[in-house]
């Protein structure tokens, strides 16, 4: 029995000294004894060292960290696979820290080892961006980075003065309460998407490499939906939080043109989902919550994969350029429709198995505002992840790009993926009998399959119609502004400035300026 | 000549879109049946009408995409090379 995160970066470190066929091997072979090895490892708080005064724990495990164990090691594995045919050994070594952070974050009992685990997954995650190559991924690869040390830095002061504050660094329920769990609420809520705070990932995934995406997808967001669900359960703004989440992003998602930038907004709805979970606090809520992350991992890896293998093949992404790519990309184009169903929640796929037991949580606790969001949100991520992807890539105007089915790993990678998609959907009881509370929910009476069922049929016709009309809003290639514009624009006013400033100006405007900031602070606290 | 696909025939795509608003009347018959029979067990009262979901699905797709379309895309898009 080995810490998770330790198989993980040992295996990293191996990499550059493989070569052909024993790397491919060492890349699947990792993830594999990470499997195994969680399989031995039994519930407690072991891997204890002590540093200073504090105990720095490696190994807190119960029910909550090991089901995001089993799903980060899945997916690493699966992402592992996409990727086997990928020739930079950096992005190999920078996926394997960057699953073996997200494992130390999942199983640490201590806001030290936590906050180190936090900071490696940013920089290798900042890395699987910068290896694209482009200029693009160069510049949203350095604002993403500079975007999550604002996060680490909050999280950082948070925990300082949550230290000092309780005497303690053990991590476990926070609660809103005083200065320091503001910070590390803020903290969390960068790498969790929380709104306003949002536009890195929509700005930063789809510039990543085709296979880093699918890895991003998967740790960033949901770590950090593990610590909120660890740290402030119950927490009510998080019901509010998570509920503008799931909503404003399928407005962007509709008239975006990227379909990678699509899945991004898509993914921030998702999330939303989980956060409102968080904010409910009930056992079926964070039982909605954990098993939605087990699931949306699943669907999301498998619908970026599918565009990342249409990118791959074609090396186009946007919906203007694409369309017919059925005709010569059939088994792609029937893994992104199982992707698309399971994240609308279509009966039978895994979506339908864990996002409802947040809306009926929501339904029993009588949060009619939030309930109305989640259906509208529901019937949102329908239309422009579960239609307009599969419909805009694969079908619609055949774009006369005639191209072929990617390499045999990426199929594979993404056959996995949909199969535990509808595994779960069909047989939902093996997801929930890993959950953190006992289970008493049945998805699947007549009344609630029918119900989703009309939800999605109609708003399929809402779409159908629209199209055939002609009042569905054309694709337009454009830039559409999100809350980054402040930054990207602001940069430019802060150069402008710079360059402008004389000693002497600078002598009366730096104290007006901090003077400002400073009466500012002290006028909220 | 290419080989011709499913929805290159026009037949296809009408055989299809009739398929689908088929189900939507099952869908709606089923629902009626359940929901005279008493089988369903809403939170809330709203859910009692029968078809209350795909009212509801339907009357929000169109909202999203006219919000979408008339009024954020108004304020948020810009040229491609905005940012360049």
């Amino acid at each position: 029995m080995i810490n998770p995160a330790v198989i993980f970066i040992i295996g990293a470190l191996f990499v550059p000294f493989l070569k052909g066929k024993a790397k491919q091997n060492w890349l699947l072979i990792v993830p594999a004894i990470g499997l195994l090895n969680l399989f031995i490892m039994p519930e407690g708080t072991y891997w204890i060292v002590n540093f200073l005064d504090y105990k720095i724990i490696f190994g807190k495990v119960d029910k909550l960290s090991m089901v995001f164990g089993y799903i980060f090691t899945i997916v690493s594995f699966i992402g592992a696979l996409y990727a086997l045919r990928v020739k930079d050994d950096g992005q190999h070594i920078a996926a394997l820290l960057y699953a073996g952070s997200a494992l130390g974050v999942v199983f640490a009992g201590d806001m030290l080892s936590l906050f180190i685990f936090w900071e490696i997954m940013t920089i290798a995650s900042t890395y699987l961006i910068w290896a694209r190559g482009t200029e693009a991924s160069y510049t949203a690869g350095l604002r993403y980075f500079l975007v999550h040390l604002f996060g680490g830095l909050s999280l950082l002061i948070g925990i300082i003065i949550h230290v000092y504050q309780t005497g303690s660094i053990e991590f476990g329920v926070i609660g809103l309460n005083g200065l320091g769990s503001y910070f590390i609420l803020l903290g969390f809520g960068v790498n969790c998407v929380f709104p306003i705070i949002h536009a890195w990932l929509p700005d930063a995934y789809p510039e990543s490499t085709i296979t880093g995406t699918v890895f991003l997808s998967a740790f960033t967001t949901k770590s950090a939906v593990y610590v909120l669900a660890r740290s402030f359960p119950g927490t009510e703004a998080l019901i509010w939080i998570g509920a503008m989440m799931t909503a404003f992003p399928i407005f962007y998602a509709v008239i975006e043109n990227n379909l990678r930038r699509v899945l991004s907004y898509s993914l921030i709805n998702q999330v939303g989902f989980m956060v409102v979970g968080i904010g409910i606090g009930t056992e079926l809520s964070l039982n909605g919550t954990v098993s939605h992350a087990f699931a949306h991992i699943l669907y999301k890896a498998l619908l970026f994969m599918s565009m990342g293998a249409v990118l791959h093949q074609t090396g186009k992404i946007n919906a203007t350029d694409l369309g017919g790519l059925y005709k010569t990309m059939p088994l792609t184009a029937l893994f992104c429709i199982i992707g698309a169903a399971s994240i609308s929640g279509v009966p039978f796929t895994s979506g339908f198995v864990t996002k409802s037991m947040i809306v009926s949580a929501s339904g029993h606790e009588g949060i009619v505002a939030v309930w109305i969001v989640l259906l509208f949100a529901s019937a949102g991520v329908f239309h422009h992840s579960g239609i307009k992807i599969p419909f805009f890539a694969f079908f619609s105007h055949d774009s006369g790009i005639r191209t072929k089915e990617p390499p045999l790993n990426m199929l594979l990678a993404m056959g996995i993926a949909a199969f535990l998609c509808i595994f779960i959907g069909i047989f939902p009881g093996t997801l929930y009998s890993i959950l953190p509370y006992p289970v008493d929910y049945v998805p699947y009476t007549a009344g609630h399959v029918v119900d989703m069922l009309q939800l999605l049929f109609f708003s399929a016709l809402a779409f159908c119609l629209l199209i055939l009309s002609g009042i569905y809003p054309s694709e337009i290639r454009a830039t559409n502004l999100d809350t980054d514009w402040f930054y990207r624009k602001g940069a430019n006013v802060f150069n402008w400035v710079l360059k402008r400033l004389t000693p002497i100006t600078a002598f009366i405007v730096i104290p007006l300026l901090g003077g400002a900031i400073i009466s500012v602070i002290m006028g909220i606290y | 000549m290419e080989k011709e696909h499913f929805f290159d025939k026009p037949k296809n795509v009408k055989r299809f879109l009739m398929g689908f608003y088929i189900s939507l009347v099952v869908l709606i018959v089923v629902d009626l049946f359940l929901t005279l029979m008493h089988l369903k067990h809403p939170d809330f009262s709203w859910e009692k009408f029968p078809s209350f979901y795909g009212a509801f699905g339907f009357i929000a797709c169109v909202l999203l995409v006219l919000a979408a379309k008339h009024i954020l895309r108004k304020f948020v898009k810009r040229g491609e090379d905005y940012y360049d």
